[in-house]
């Protein structure tokens, strides 16, 4: 078990390392431009978000966004390229149970997430000062956020069929989610009916959370974004198995 | 034991079009058997179910004696695949290919490097071991193919069409290889369009025709009902203008060229012999149609 589980994990970090500029830099030169634009440019005018510089109100959000992005694109095109190109046929032919497929192909995501993450940090680190409030909730929603997203990227995979089925939920769903999720506001300075909207959103109480365990500010409860983020994640857990095992996508 | 056995296995995929109507089949073990059938007669789907490729929709599979429902990894495990279709990553290194496809079957990195050294040495890939598996040439990738579909040591190894566009040098290679493996008990099953292919490996054979085995017997069988074939003779002198009847049919097709027709009441020796009263002397014979050919097409026309 623990031969296969490697072995996909290998592959697929080997994978996207070999092609580090399309899939770690993009996030580092974003960053570096939020940076600029937010901190050096317009920070200093919008003020404090919540009581915390602005610059540094928005990095969390930016860090969580990347690792959104990365979790759930590498378990997507590791997946759909598998398909593309028939290499899934290897791991079929294979006695690899499909729960450590899976395993295997989350793991991955979540290595990338945590890369890029890292990398955005480690640049925003470069160029301001901020001290982690809470290590602990970072890295639990950082972990949970990865895990969760690199599901959601299996699930796309699984029903793409073609180049432009994989590009539909990254763009017309999760963007828009991020970015009204709080990522550059705190949802207070919105009208009444549109927090209320704001909650419905899960990304919401991912970057509220995650905000939490950076700047130790928050607007909601982190008990609740933690059943949310667990529900989610089982949820997701148990239709891509079923969908692996049913071959759905794949074995017809 | 039997290495496999098919029993009324269907498969009708989601478009409704019925690949495999309740097909019936059975390999001994350590046989070298053939599985051939037109474009679309239900070979790769077949394959491809018992290699959990593809989802059957009824039927049932035993591989050397396992259920494949019921004991399905452990059926994986017997089984080696080599598909028609490249289907790697073409990014990835060849030994990286091989040592990947060893840790799917849980074999470790160690135990991997020893046995695809040993693979890619026999099949002349080892100078390109860190080579792209895109930038092998098309005769590469089959033997690369074949390689990793050996890596995990299966008792059973399933080809399909293993040297479709391959070279003649390729295509003799594959063959002196599969016979090497045959003969060191392990059973193979292949399907193929070129049926000198078949008939110069198996030993028994299966025809698949529009999803149902119309044949399945043994290769000698088969070819014994041939009721005749047609022989193409040179012969070293220009040919009278007519020729004398004689026990076969006897065709002129040019001045130095014959085409006769041997039922199996007649033999090449009585053939040359009667031709030679005749004064033709003969310098060279060949067939002018593959006999497995002729009843292929008699049985799936």
């Amino acid at each position: 078990m623990w031969i296969v589980y490697k072995t996909i994990v290998i592959k697929e970090i080997l994978r996207f390392s070999r092609i580090w500029v399309q899939t770690i830099f993009p996030s580092i030169i974003t960053t570096l431009l939020y940076l600029l634009i937010f901190g050096g440019l317009m920070g200093e005018r919008i003020g404090l978000m919540q009581g915390v510089n602005y610059v540094h109100f928005i990095i969390p959000g930016v860090i969580l966004m990347t690792v959104i992005t990365n979790s759930y694109t590498n378990t997507m095109f590791a997946l759909f390229l598998a398909k593309f190109n028939h290499s899934i046929e290897e791991i079929l032919v294979s006695p690899a149970p499909y729960w450590i497929v899976l395993l295997g192909y989350i793991s991955s995501g979540v290595a990338r997430g945590f890369v890029v993450g890292m990398g955005v940090y480690l640049t925003a680190s470069f160029f301001m000062d901020f001290e982690i409030y809470s290590v602990s909730i970072t890295l639990v929603i950082f972990l949970l956020t990865a895990v969760l997203f690199s599901l959601a990227g299996f699930i796309n995979a699984v029903f793409a069929k073609s180049f432009s089925d994989v590009y539909v939920v990254p763009n017309f769903v999760l963007m828009p989610m991020t970015y009204l999720g709080g990522m550059f506001y705190s949802v207070e300075i919105l009208p009444e009916f549109w927090q209320s909207v704001s909650l419905l959103n899960p990304i919401y109480y991912m970057i509220d959370s995650f905000r939490l365990g950076f700047l130790g500010v928050s607007d909601a409860d982190l008990t609740t974004s933690l059943s949310m983020l667990l529900t989610t994640i089982a949820i997701l857990f148990v239709v891509s198995l079923y969908l692996l095992k049913k071959g759905f996508n794949i074995k017809n | 034991m039997k290495a496999l056995t098919i029993k009324t296995l269907t498969k009708v995929y989601a478009n409704n079009f019925h690949a495999l109507k309740g097909i019936n089949l059975s390999v001994e073990e350590g046989d070298f058997f053939a599985l051939l059938g037109s474009n679309g007669a239900g070979k790769t789907t077949a394959i491809g179910i018992i290699c959990g490729l593809l989802n059957k929709t009824a039927g049932d599979i035993w591989v050397l004696g396992l259920n494949h429902s019921t004991q399905t990894n452990d059926v994986k495990r017997l089984i080696g695949l080599m598909p028609q279709e490249f289907n790697f990553d073409m990014f990835d290194c060849i030994t990286e290919i091989l040592n990947n496809q060893a840790g799917y079957y849980g074999i470790s990195r160690s135990k991997a490097k020893i046995q695809t050294k040993i693979l890619l040495k026999k099949m002349h890939l080892w100078d390109k071991r860190n080579d792209a598996a895109g930038s092998l040439s098309g005769g590469m990738k089959r033997r690369l193919m074949l390689a990793r579909a050996l890596v995990h040591q299966p008792k059973i190894l399933i080809l399909d069409e293993p040297t479709a566009g391959a070279d003649v040098e390729i295509r003799r290679f594959i063959w002196a290889y599969l016979k090497e493996l045959n003969q060191l008990g392990m059973t193979i099953i292949l399907t193929t369009h070129y049926l000198e292919e078949a008939e110069s490996l198996c030993r028994n054979i299966a025809i698949l025709n529009a999803g149902k085995v119309v044949e399945q017997t043994s290769m000698k069988k088969l070819l014994a009902k041939v009721s005749h074939q047609i022989l193409i003779l040179e012969t070293t002198s220009i040919l009278p203008e007519t020729i004398q009847q004689m026990q076969f049919e006897c065709t002129r097709l040019d001045d130095y060229t014959l085409q006769v027709a041997l039922g199996q009441n007649i033999n090449i020796t009585d053939m040359l012999r009667a031709l030679s009263q005749q004064g033709i002397s003969i310098k060279h014979v060949r067939n002018a149609q593959n006999r497995l050919e002729t009843l292929f097409i008699n049985l799936t026309s």
